[in-house]
């Protein structure tokens, strides 16, 4: 019992990263921008929170540190894609290039350097309660911020006049431009937002969850997210679901390597890939379904004209 | 004097090489309709959007109520109490109508209450409207309706309106008169933007003229001729269209009780839709955009290979199951409405887009003859008059009139044995309009089965042999053009014909009650 | 404030100035970080854009780093003309690589005589074979169940490395190698023909020049090739046209992939003749940057490489000469791509200075 109740705390914790920066993705995609920079950013992002934590000692500016890496490589993408009408594949791609690029040769000296651990405290009483205090109370505080940041965006999306008019731009750019509202520069406010979480999600990786710098670390948990938002049809609790599932994914392939399960731990690292490619084919099969939910305007260019 | 609404001085706007408003002039008075009449391409939407905010001119002065301002955006405009219902709505189609209406108004009121000012904005013009409903599944008379009751409940003092009845069916357009008269008694001035001659003369009490971007002229309408404006607007007469007496031949195309879903949420069903296309004859299809022909095109070209096998046959021939291509091979061409994008590659040169639908310069493995390609395309560009960088040109660096000409050129140039055509002369100009309509014609007389679908009455009764008329889905029975009224073919655009297949003579389908 | 305004038509000029612009930017940083980290900008630059050109043997070996880079950005080039997102190339490399060397060990270890001659064309056709199946599951993925091929691509890259990772540390693991993840070293008979006696160059290289020859008629001269580029830009267009999407998924998801598998071949037949973890140096992403980098033209994608295995090469030398980091390379990359994409604004629009606002 024991033993489940701390599979389900590690399920949380592998499954937060993923919940927040599909969360910020899916802010994005609301928007109509689609940012393929995601892993990038939460590279850059990883490596600036984990320098940061390393020369401060600080875990909330650690933190801080990624969110900003994360929002201003974010703002270069969003000025490139929303006013220099590029390709939004292309940039985001770059921006990932770039990003792996960066993060390895900024993080070089910090190979093996080793953060001080700090005590998780948890939930107060919670904490001691029979299984459920192990396997949901005794999380770092990013794994409640996680599921705040889940609701919150919910509310936002489909409870306020902003929200509206956030997905109304992501359905119809020229409509909302006809209407007076900036467009661009809500879209960009969008994509700041969607890199901001992708840096606090890795800076998490860094600081938090590992707590190491290796290059290549995210280890394409920036793809896995953009898959997400799919997954979820954008839609903020089904990404939370689906984020936890993948999480729970990993550990299970790491439990079940380290019970000595008689197969080559190399086809079980591969479970959470193929699992995305699972989860992709099961969702997409029904082309109708994406188009029905997915903001009309994703992935297009728009150019408020003449 | 009244001091007028709307002053506009010397207003002047330039694109990269074109002059689009050339220093305009216009003076809108209180409670006044006014109409900008002009034809495609004379600067119309340009000078609108300056009035809206959504464009800032290069030079020139705006006054408001005798007030110089500065409109730098909608905002700005909504709060002077300018409206402006749009010719492309601007609506979202997955928000409800309430949320549509809501996003289009400043301040901040909650929901409920802009629910309750539909309903009695509704109620107060006859215009009914369910604020619940989603936008994408309401018809597209009922879309206006949205984009008008929003700029109503701003309280205009101005409302512009952009070519707002093309979408409608001719008692549609009354309704909408009603309306429009009802709004200007209260005080609002209303500017009427239209290319359409009748409207202007039936509901306008000025009119300013616009032509290559320049006041050509002002005048009171109901004063003026058809001929009058035409001459103001064009520079000249409409040209005349020679329309001999068809000789019909054998059936080419026959659609037999094709029914179908809709491919997308956005689409209509097709139901028992049959219709018979004879050689040397010219069949048009009538109707309100959105009833069903994109849909029956479709089945018909080909891109929609989902229709029964018997359902739509070429010469005898069952052709319901085949593809584009094969049925091209057959004879069957197709001109479609979009141009850019989907009639032409925006980013191939001309001579790459010939391949779309001609195969007359491939060699064996498909090797392209560059030589035979580029001579076929410079054939067309010639005989065509189509105005452009050569076959090299890239599509989307020609104007919209005439990429169509080279598109239509293409498909006539094939000798198709049926050739079906959407909306041929739309967004072109008069000039290039009445070219081609009569090369179509020149076809009909050299045997080929047309069948034209069109918005535009006026285009159908001047070409067609024998209209259909197509609303929610269904086709009516066809009638000869030169027995056809205005009047009979709108109240079929209703859905109201006579045999009906499943509604009696007379039976309202709920829209137009 | 400068206004962006549509040109009716793309500027031609623009189109090729886009690149050498993109370039001098990427310099231009270069030389700022240089001097950031107290080197010399200049000595730091000349390391990586002229010391890869000096002499025949530094040529050789450039031409020998663009010849991989060439072939894959051949296949994404058209990918990418046709819309299909294909980013998976590493993988598409890395199935190669393991079809090749799988090939190469079982000549070495059955220990079959032939001549490098005769092995030359199977290792082309295994590799080729390998990257296209891997390819092939995208393209049938995209097309039975629309799955999004962008990111299927690359979920395939994390698996064919993980897979290549289980053979040299497992079934295929040299038993002499104290225990190294790498394979045996290949018999000579599987090595590539070389070009020049002494140097690594090998024909291969004439096989992705002779390739982009190739690809260069098929885009352009037949009619293949022009519907594979109509879907991209129009789908609508190719709807009604009646070219196949279908068709344009499977082409140039296939096309591609047998190339990329090529490139992996020659890889591991070519200067590595073994295998290991390390195959690939990224050569499946910097062909990305190649192919924009060369405006998705074939003949392009040859100065593409040979800029990219510049920086690739740039990087090595940067380490050995002046103790930079080699993941410099990486950086430039990025900094090249974006740099290009912003140029590319250009192309189609103009750039404005307006009044006010």
């Amino acid at each position: 019992m024991n033993e489940f109740a701390l599979l389900v705390a590690a399920t949380l914790a592998a499954g937060t990263p993923l919940a927040i920066a599909g969360i910020g993705l899916l802010v994005n995609e609301r928007a109509g921008v689609l940012n393929l920079g995601a892993e990038g950013m939460m590279l850059v992002a990883a490596v600036a929170g984990f320098a940061t934590g390393y020369a401060t000692g600080s875990e909330v500016a650690a933190l801080a540190a990624g969110a900003l890496a994360g929002a201003v490589i974010a703002a270069i993408y969003g000025w490139l894609v929303i006013w220099l009408n590029t390709n939004q594949y292309a940039t985001g791609l770059a921006v990932s290039l770039f990003g792996s690029g960066f993060s390895a040769f900024v993080g070089l000296g910090l190979v093996g350097k080793k953060l001080e651990e700090t005590e998780v405290a948890g939930v107060p009483l919670l904490r001691d309660l029979p299984v459920l205090g192990v396997a949901l109370f005794r999380q770092h505080p990013v794994v409640y911020l996680a599921m705040a940041l889940t609701g919150g965006v919910a509310f936002f999306l489909h409870r306020t006049r902003s929200g509206l008019v956030l997905r109304a731009i992501g359905e119809s750019p020229v409509s909302a431009h006809a209407l007076g509202y900036p467009v661009r520069r809500i879209r960009l406010a969008a994509v700041v937002v969607g890199g901001t979480l992708c840096g606090v999600a890795g800076a998490y990786l860094s600081v938090v969850y590992t707590p190491l710098w290796v290059e290549g670390m995210v280890a394409g948990r920036g793809w896995i997210a953009l898959a997400l938002t799919t997954f979820a049809t954008w839609r903020p609790t089904r990404l939370l679901l689906g984020a936890y599932l993948f999480g729970g994914v990993t550990m299970l392939q790491l439990d079940l390597q380290a019970s000595g399960v008689q197969v080559a731990p190399q086809f079980m690292s591969m479970l959470p890939y193929l699992a995305t490619v699972v989860v992709l084919v099961l969702i997409s099969r029904n082309p109708l379904w994406i188009r029905l939910n997915m903001p009309a305007s994703l992935g297009k260019t728009f150019f408020p004209g003449s | 004097m009244t001091v007028p609404r709307l002053q506009l001085e010397q207003i002047t706007k330039r694109f990269a090489s074109v002059v689009a408003n050339d220093a305009v002039a216009l003076t809108v008075l209180p409670g006044e309709i006014h109409s900008i009449l002009g034809e495609n391409g004379a600067g119309k939407s340009t000078l609108v959007k300056i009035i809206y905010g959504a464009l800032r001119p290069d030079a020139g002065r705006i006054l408001w109520n005798g007030q110089p301002v500065q409109i730098r955006s909608p905002q700005e405009a909504r709060a002077l109490g300018i409206a402006m219902v749009f010719q492309h709505f601007s609506l979202f189609e997955t928000l409800t109508v309430a949320e549509n209406v809501w996003l289009g108004m400043s301040g901040k009121i909650p929901l409920r209450q802009v629910v309750a000012g539909i309903r009695s904005k509704a109620a107060e013009y006859g215009l009914e409207l369910e604020p619940e409903r989603e936008v994408h599944t309401l018809s597209v008379g009922e879309r206006q309706r949205v984009e008008i009751v929003r700029a109503l409940l701003a309280d205009p003092r101005l409302l512009i309106l952009d070519e707002p009845t093309s979408v409608l069916t001719p008692q549609a357009v009354e309704k909408l008169f009603v309306t429009l008269r009802q709004l200007a008694a209260t005080g609002c001035s209303i500017l009427y933007i239209s290319h359409k001659l009748d409207e202007i003369r039936a509901l306008c009490h000025q009119c300013t003229v616009l032509r290559g971007g320049r006041v050509t002229g002002t005048c009171d309408p109901t004063l003026e001729s058809n001929a009058s404006l035409s001459r103001l607007m064009i520079g000249a007469e409409p040209p005349r269209l020679v329309h001999r007496q068809a000789t019909p031949g054998q059936v080419a195309l026959r659609v037999r009780d094709l029914t179908l879903e809709k491919l997308d949420r956005f689409g209509t069903d097709l139901h028992g839709v049959s219709l018979e296309l004879r050689e040397g004859e010219v069949v048009g299809v009538a109707g309100v955009s959105g009833n069903g022909q994109q849909q029956l095109l479709a089945a018909i070209s080909g891109e929609d290979p989902r229709a029964e096998e018997g359902a739509v046959e070429l010469f005898g021939q069952p052709i319901g199951r085949l593809g584009v291509a094969a049925r091209r091979k057959l004879g069957l061409h197709f001109i479609p409405e979009e141009r850019l994008g989907r009639g032409a590659v925006p980013t191939l040169s001309l001579a790459h887009n010939m391949l779309l639908t001609r195969d007359e310069s491939l060699r064996a493995l498909g090797w392209i003859d560059r030589r035979a390609l580029k001579y076929q395309t410079a054939k067309i560009i010639e005989r065509f008059k189509v105005k452009s960088g050569g076959p090299a040109a890239v599509a989307r660096s020609l104007s919209g009139g005439n990429l169509q000409k080279y598109i239509v050129g293409r498909e006539i140039d094939a000798v198709p044995r049926v050739l079906v055509v959407a909306q041929p002369t739309w967004g072109v100009d008069v000039g290039a309009a009445a070219q081609i309509r009569a090369e179509l014609l020149a076809l009909r007389d050299a045997g080929t089965a047309l069948l034209v679908v069109s918005e535009e009455l006026e285009e159908l009764f001047e070409m067609t042999d024998r209209l259909h008329v197509m609303a929610r889905g269904r086709l009516s029975p066809s009638i000869g053009t030169s027995a056809a009224t205005v009047e009979l073919i709108g109240e079929w655009m209703s859905g109201l014909w006579p045999t009906g297949p499943e509604d009696g003579p007379g039976v309202s389908i709920g829209e137009f009650p | 404030m400068i206004r962006l305004e549509p040109r009716a038509t793309p500027s031609m000029a623009m189109s090729i100035l886009s690149p050498v612009i993109a370039l001098a930017i990427t310099a231009a940083a270069g030389a700022a970080l240089f001097t950031a980290l107290g080197k010399d900008p200049g000595q730091a630059l000349s390391v990586f854009f002229l010391e890869p050109f000096n002499g025949v043997r530094a040529i050789s070996e450039l031409a020998l780093k663009s010849t991989p880079l060439v072939l894959i950005a051949l296949g994404l080039a058209l990918c990418y003309r046709s819309n299909v997102w294909n980013i998976g190339a590493e993988g598409q490399f890395l199935m190669g690589a393991i079809g090749g060397g799988g090939l190469a060990l079982w000549v070495t270890t059955a220990e079959i005589g032939m001549s490098r001659w005769l092995f030359f064309p199977l290792v082309i056709l295994a590799g080729a074979m390998a990257g296209a199946a891997w390819a092939g599951v995208v393209a049938l993925l995209r097309d039975r169940f629309n799955a999004n091929e962008i990111l299927v691509s690359l979920m395939l890259v994390y698996v064919a490395n993980l897979f290549l990772s289980w053979l040299v540390f497992g079934p295929w693991k040299d038993p002499q190698g104290y225990n190294f993840p790498q394979t045996v070293s290949f018999a000579a008979n599987t090595e590539l023909p070389r070009v020049i006696r002494g140097m690594r160059l090998h024909w291969g290289t004439a096989v992705a020049l002779v390739a982009a020859v190739v690809m260069w008629l098929f885009m352009f001269r037949t009619f293949t090739g022009i519907q594979l580029q109509v879907g991209g830009p129009a789908p609508a267009a190719a709807r009604y046209a009646g070219f196949s999407s279908r068709a344009a998924i499977w082409t140039t998801l296939l096309v591609s992939g047998g190339l990329s598998g090529v490139a992996g071949a020659f890889e591991v037949a070519g200067p590595m003749g073994q295998l290991t973890p390390h195959v690939s140096a990224g050569y499946g992403f910097t062909a990305i940057i190649v192919a924009f980098v060369g405006r998705l033209h074939p003949l392009g994608c040859i100065l593409g490489s040979v800029v990219l295995s510049m920086f690739l090469i740039g990087g090595e030398l940067a380490q050995s000469r002046i103790g930079l980091p080699s993941a410099l390379a990486g950086v430039f990359q990025g900094v090249l791509l974006l740099s290009l994409l912003a140029c590319d604004t250009l192309i189609h629009y103009r750039p404005r200075w307006s009044r006010g606002s």
